[in-house]
């Protein structure tokens, strides 16, 4: 074999390499996620909920804003209010603690906190300039002006 | 063992399996899902908006800070962006249709409240591609933000401006968010929805309720003894563009 010196150590490098995820955590296991349950019951049983709460979360929303349907009646009869921010978050108070821990282990990223508003948080960032108006080291006041003016040639005269 | 044995025990066992709760059957047990107890209903929700009372304080922002509030709507200063459930505009912008230079002249800096006015043959209902805004039993034009693709639209078939498009986040313009209700984030649209969270739990909507002066009288247009068909069939009344044939809910009370 011609290069042998140089072959073999890139094969080696290169199966090195390659095989990265496998020796890096070897022998290293995360810990599994340990989300804080609230006292009390769910809707319905701990197994049910683990493993189907995204069906159930799923068919909420619709037959809540859709159908009207706010109250659900458990496999065991009792009455529940239909809603994330006035139902679930009413006993599971903080979503980083409950929610983001088997998400965060899982990798998944559900978008409902786009629009609820997880019970933890009570205010939003301040509005920050866009990035094209630091670039140029444009005053954001300058829009407030071009909103006034814009709103005296439509208002009143 | 004989035919009919085998036929008995075949019978009792499936009896038995079928019968005994917890047997066989233990997917049985249905999961159900009822209307909430003491809501408000109704054939055609409406509202009225009484211009006498309102015009007597011309500066009151009553109803449109308690709306805006309630359903955590930011407060954008840039025209361009901006969000709106409820707002005020002048004659000429409300009624277009009625021009008419003398009522220039006499409404002059009188203002109008403007919101969606839950039509009964909402245009923006048949455009929606995902059927994310519908129209409820209860005549609500509900918007069902989780199904919005902010296609828009909706905004360019509504005839009255109702719609609000998210262009930017608007989480960094509410001050003060309301934890009952979601917010909305980019790329959706948004409107009023007649407070239908709140006439669940048995509540007039938030702007009727904030009214000190009575000038919004909320209930149902299919109901006689409404207090708001009693009003719109004794004191004269007009709607935005009804010649549009869209039939708007929402009717402003002159005489």
């Amino acid at each position: 074999m011609y290069n042998r010196d140089k072959v073999i150590p890139g094969i080696i490098i290169f199966v090195l390499f390659v095989a990265f995820p496998i020796w890096w955590g070897h022998g290293k296991s995360v810990p599994p996620p340990n989300p804080e349950l609230p006292k009390g019951k769910c809707v319905e049983s701990k197994e049910y909920m683990r493993s189907q709460h995204m069906q159930l979360l799923n068919v909420w929303r619709n037959k809540a804003i859709r159908e009207g349907m706010r109250i659900y009646v458990s496999s065991d009869g009792s009455r529940h209010w239909i809603g994330l921010q006035n139902g679930c978050m009413k006993c599971h108070h903080d979503k980083s603690k409950f929610c983001d821990r088997c998400h965060t282990y899982a990798a998944v990223q559900p978008y409902c906190w786009n629009c609820h508003i997880p019970p933890e948080m009570k205010k939003f960032k301040t509005p920050q300039p866009s990035f094209l108006l630091r670039l140029f080291k444009i005053p954001p006041k300058l829009k407030a002006v071009q909103a006034s003016s814009e709103e005296a040639e439509h208002g009143e005269p | 063992m004989k035919r009919r044995d085998f036929l008995k025990f075949v019978g009792l066992s499936a009896a038995v399996a079928g019968a005994v709760p917890g047997f066989m059957n233990k997917e049985v047990k249905a999961r159900e899902y009822t209307p909430p107890p003491g809501a408000l209903t109704a054939r055609r929700w409406g509202l009225a908006i009484d211009l006498r009372k309102c015009w007597e304080h011309p500066d009151c922002r009553d109803c449109i800070e308690a709306c805006h509030h309630v359903h955590n709507v930011p407060q954008i200063p840039d025209k361009k962006k901006e969000i709106k459930w409820i707002w005020k505009d002048e004659f000429e912008h409300v009624f277009p249709d009625k021009p008419n230079e003398f009522n220039d002249i006499l409404l002059k800096g009188k203002s109008f409240l403007l919101l969606c006015n839950h039509c009964e043959h909402p245009p923006c209902v048949r455009l929606c591609p995902t059927q994310a805004t519908f129209k409820r039993e209860d005549g609500i034009v509900m918007m069902d933000y989780h199904r919005c693709i902010g296609c828009r639209f909706c905004m360019a078939a509504c005839p009255f401006g109702a719609r609000s498009f998210n262009w930017i986040d608007p989480r960094p313009y509410i001050e003060d968010p309301n934890p009952e209700f979601p917010t909305r984030m980019k790329g959706v649209v948004e409107k009023c929805l007649f407070c239908y969270e709140r006439l669940e739990k048995g509540q007039k909507p938030a702007c009727v309720e904030a009214c000190k002066c009575g000038a919004l009288i909320f209930g149902d247009l299919e109901d006689e003894n409404s207090e708001i068909s009693r009003v719109l069939r004794s004191r004269f009344s007009i709607r935005r563009k009804p010649e549009l044939g869209t039939g708007p809910s929402v009717f402003y009370l002159l005489g």
